[in-house]
């Protein structure tokens, strides 16, 4: 047995693999088949599906009023991985190069604030993002530094900002998961090999923290484009993002297998999207890693 | 070999799975009530333990204790914040619930579905206690499946001293950017209300089927827009006491219960009319019989006289229990924000299932959503 | 960036200066950072305190927020259920995700690679309310329900939900798996060679060299993975029976009709214990590195 194990890698990859990928083909892809079949089947009228074939689903998903939703979400997705790259990717470097304990401590003072509850926390920033009485436009106000109330609220900035606060840490960790493990004595050859800070930045540290930026760009951009709590809270509602129209479908409208169809094709180009990232970025990464 | 292991391992984890359900199933259905006072011919005895399915902060707490005291039978509450989201849970699926509280055109889907039980009005001896108007809603003739719990209207809250009393829709549909109220405003995030608000601002059947009408009222929607300050059915009395806003479309009773936080909150019914609406208390069609007695007791609980009165007095909405009524104070029965007068109550409209057209709604609803 | 000792070059004394400046507004930035994840929490705290029902208008202190709270039955239930939930479904998940982190890492080609793939980083990509409406349909159609298993455990009245408990896992094998990989991407694979040649075990091996490589990625993972579970909204909405409720579908409902500082006191009370928890953890971790000197 043992030998065989030897003789074949592939055998003893999948004997690791085997719990989770049968809890994930139990308790997922045959769900998720269920609601691909959903998906091409006409709605029952108060929720539930009618077992007739058709494709009309597929084709009201590129109906301008869905396609161009689909279109702010792919923004403000964007939006969301790029500010939590930009100012979580220091951040990571800070905590990665304090002493351990430090370290440590700093790690799980990140998550602390996420062990509260996410609505309650969207509804803090309520308070504070308000417009007529949130507190940093009564601040601002009071101490002379505006005439009129900003606009911080029912906005894409709100959104933004409410999912970069949400999402920023699943940036911050993979990073400083990768970072973590910089050689000190590699960056000291690297500062004699190279003159700038710069330099030492893009030729070493970036490369080797590629895959967490890689992860956690993923971990960033996905939930972000699925968003539909935030929208609905920091947007005022105003502000109708993909996951909000695929929500309302279960919750609001009964049409299943439209809101069936939204998902499958969201998930098809989130899955496109992290293939070609990993066939391209992911591979670069490896070498840059390894190399 | 190892393999075979884990096959095993992941067979024996199902069968436990499987295993789990059905004692699940059992211990939802709790064995009958240890005391045998009952005679022994009775079939059935209560649960010990039934789940109400309620919306949030509608009932007084206390009305559980009581009903433990005297029966025995433990009411645990689960909470949903919309009709739809109630009929969701069940089409999915969900059982466990024996007692829930969609309001009156839900009642009619959820008969038309299937998924209520009917009522045995043997068990339910308060009814008696309903005002007569109530004995016979269109939603459900003869309190066949339904009893009435508490109603209320669809209006217009607003800070008074901040503005005057709005008479009209306008202000919400014709937004002037001088108005003090401009941006300062919310409608409620729900489509079936909404589109009521402005198709009788337009004159329209708040019920309408018909594309031109709904698209009017749409163009409507997207005009009263940039005049507010957001669509919002959980938050928005909570942003006229906070002095956050000045104007909110909503639920009577909210506004009322705001009142606490801040005094100068009022509530009207624009001159062009509102909507009225009643939840009510039904079984859903899945209960065991004997989650389907004890909810039956806990509905006759409710419709006791002292309970109804409490009920109202906790909720800030009106009973439909003529015996209650008897029991509340002459001022909250005079008040007209909880009791319209005759001539307003002639112009409030029940909501209606609108069938097929019920996606025309949700589309044009995503439209006003969606627009900049 | 440079965190050495410079060396004597002429312009030493300007460098050390450059250094020094880098240096503080670096910490300046890492304050900074900190701060924005705090300032909603910290009002959230603050305002658990107010004298009133308003969560933005300061009245006044009180602790009556925190006694509705405790004599809330509903909410200290909740609360006991969503640690319940997150502590169980965090360790399986761990457990099966660096597990899967690791045949990935590993192996790099092997048959049935790209499924393997595809399965494991699929929950990731699925939004929330897909996953939780196909897995109530599921449970539906299968028979498993979404019954609560009520088990007396040592004399506690446990209520399992295996429903929800299987989402949740199903969730977090792909968040454990995608951290642990990135971290084992990065590790250096030639101690665990030098093991191997020194004729450790395979088992040894993992115990002794690879493990303790790999830790911060697992604890990261499964950290992760708590915050995920503790935070969920939607899929446990989906698939908890009735009856059963974790504190952001409990909060959720409350919120319906209006924040209370209720909801901040709750909020408040569980951030205290985590840090008390944290606390705890960081002083027990402290004492083993001092023993640990004595062991190699």
């Amino acid at each position: 047995m043992n030998e065989l194990l030897q003789r074949k890698p592939g055998l003893r990859a999948w004997l690791l693999l085997a719990p989770s990928f049968l809890w994930l083909l139990i308790f997922f892809i045959i769900p998720l088949g269920i609601i691909v079949v959903y998906s091409f089947l006409e709605r029952d009228l108060y929720g539930g599906v009618v077992w007739k074939w058709t494709l009309e689903n597929y084709r009201r998903v590129f109906d301008p009023l869905y396609f161009k939703t689909f279109l702010y979400s792919l923004w403000i997705a964007f939006l969301t991985a790029f500010f939590s790259l930009l100012f979580g990717y220091p951040l990571a470097y800070y905590i990665a190069t304090r002493p351990e304990k430090t370290r440590n401590a700093l790690v799980l003072a990140l998550m602390i604030p996420f062990w509260t509850n996410f609505l309650v926390r969207t509804y803090a920033w309520l308070t504070l993002l308000r417009t007529n009485t949130g507190l940093i436009n009564v601040w601002l106000q009071e101490w002379g530094i505006i005439d009129h109330p900003l606009p911080l609220f029912g906005n894409t900035f709100a959104i933004t900002l409410g999912l970069v606060y949400g999402w920023m840490p699943d940036m911050i960790l993979p990073i400083y998961a990768a970072l973590e493990q910089l050689d000190r004595s590699l960056l000291e050859a690297a500062e004699d090999l190279y003159a700038s800070g710069w330099q030492v930045f893009r030729r070493v540290i970036w490369p080797l923290s590629l895959p967490g930026v890689i992860a956690g760009t993923m971990l960033v951009f996905i939930p972000s484009l699925g968003a539909f709590v935030t929208p609905a809270i920091l947007g005022g509602g105003k502000r109708l993002m993909i996951g909000n129209v695929i929500t309302n479908q279960f919750l609001g409208a009964h049409d299943w297998p439209f809101g069936s169809a939204l998902s499958v094709l969201m998930m098809a180009v989130m899955l496109l999207a992290t293939l070609i990232y990993f066939r391209t970025g992911g591979e670069e990464a490896r070498r840059g890693g390894l190399g | 070999m190892r393999t075979s292991i884990r096959w095993a391992l992941v067979l024996m984890l199902l069968l436990a799975l499987t295993a789990c359900g059905g004692q699940g199933g059992e211990a939802t259905q709790a064995p009958a009530a240890e005391d045998t006072t009952q005679e022994a011919t009775a079939e059935v005895q209560p649960a010990k333990e039934i789940v109400f399915y309620n919306w949030s902060e509608y009932i007084d707490p206390e009305v559980y204790d009581l009903f433990e005291k005297e029966t025995g039978i433990k009411v645990v509450e689960d909470n949903f914040s919309s009709n739809e989201e109630l009929l969701a849970k069940l089409k999915g699926g969900v059982t466990g619930y024996a007692v829930i509280v969609p309001s009156d055109y839900m009642v009619n889907i959820m008969i038309q579905e299937g998924l209520l039980a009917e009522l045995d009005h043997d068990n339910i001896p308060n009814i008696k206690n309903l005002a007569e108007e109530w004995r016979n809603v269109p939603f459900d003739p003869g309190n066949k499946y339904c009893v009435p719990y508490q109603w209320g209207t669809t209006g217009l809250g607003y800070l008074s001293d901040q503005m005057d009393e709005p008479q009209t829709w306008a202000v919400l549909f014709k937004p002037n950017p001088d108005a003090p109220w401009y941006g300062r405003a919310t409608m409620l995030d729900d489509a079936r209300e909404s589109f009521a608000a402005a198709l009788i601002y337009l004159g329209y059947d708040p019920n309408t089927t018909d594309e031109g009408q709904l698209k009017e009222a749409r163009d409507l929607l997207i005009q009263a827009k940039p005049g507010l300050a957001g669509y919002d059915s959980d938050t928005y009395e909570d942003l006229l006491a906070a002095g956050e806003n000045l104007l909110a479309h909503g639920w009577s009773g909210d506004f009322l219960m705001a009142q606490e936080d801040n005094e100068n909150i009022a509530y009207t019914i624009p001159q062009e009319g509102g909507v009225i609406w009643v939840d009510n208390l039904c079984i859903p069609a899945s209960v065991t019989p004997e989650e389907k007695l004890a909810a039956e007791m806990f509905i006759n609980f409710i419709l006791r006289p002292d309970i109804g009165a409490k009920i109202s007095e906790y909720n800030y909405y009106a009973t439909p229990n003529a015996a209650a009524e008897k029991l509340l104070p002459e001022d909250f029965l005079n008040d007209p924000t909880v009791y319209p007068p005759e001539e307003v109550r002639a112009k409030l409209h029940f909501l209606k299932p609108v069938g097929e057209a019920e996606a025309l709604y949700q589309r044009l609803w995503d439209e006003v959503k969606a627009a900049p | 960036m440079s965190a050495t000792p410079t060396t004597s070059t002429p312009s030493a004394g300007q460098h050390r200066l450059r250094h020094v400046l880098g240096q503080w507004l670096f910490h300046l930035y890492g304050f900074a950072g900190y701060a924005f994840f705090y300032l909603p929490i910290l009002i959230l705290v603050i305002f658990s305190f107010n004298d009133s029902r308003s969560v933005s208008k300061w009245a006044g202190f009180t602790l009556r927020w925190y006694e509705a709270m405790l004599q809330d039955r509903q909410i200290m239930l909740a609360l006991w259920n969503s640690v319940f939930v997150a502590v169980v479904s965090t360790a399986i998940a761990t457990v099966l995700g660096t597990l899967a982190a690791m045949a990935l890492e590993r192996y790099r080609r092997f048959p049935g690679r790209l499924i393997a793939d595809i399965t494991l980083y699929l929950p990731i990509i699925i939004p929330d309310i897909a996953m939780a409406i196909m897995l109530l349909a599921f449970f539906n159609l299968s028979g498993i329900g979404l019954h609560i298993w009520k088990v007396h455990f040592f004399g506690v009245r446990l209520a399992v939900p295996i429903s929800v408990i299987i989402g949740h896992v199903a969730f977090n094998i792909s968040f454990v798996a995608v951290v642990v990989q990135a971290r084992l991407a990065q590790m250096d694979r030639t101690l665990e060679e030098a093991a191997q040649d020194l004729y450790a075990s395979p088992w040894r091996t993992f115990w002794r060299v690879t493990l303790p490589l790999m830790m911060p990625g697992v604890l990261g993972g499964a950290l992760l993975a708590f915050t995920l579970s503790l935070d969920d909204f939607v899929i446990t909405f989906f698939t908890s029976g009735a009856g059963f409720n974790t504190l952001p579908v409990r909060v959720f409902g409350m919120i319906r009709k209006g924040v209370t500082p209720k909801i901040n006191a709750v909020s408040s009370l569980m951030l205290g214990f985590s840090l008390l928890l944290v606390t705890l953890a960081l002083l027990a971790a402290r004492g083993r590195e001092e023993r640990k000197v004595g062991f190699f």
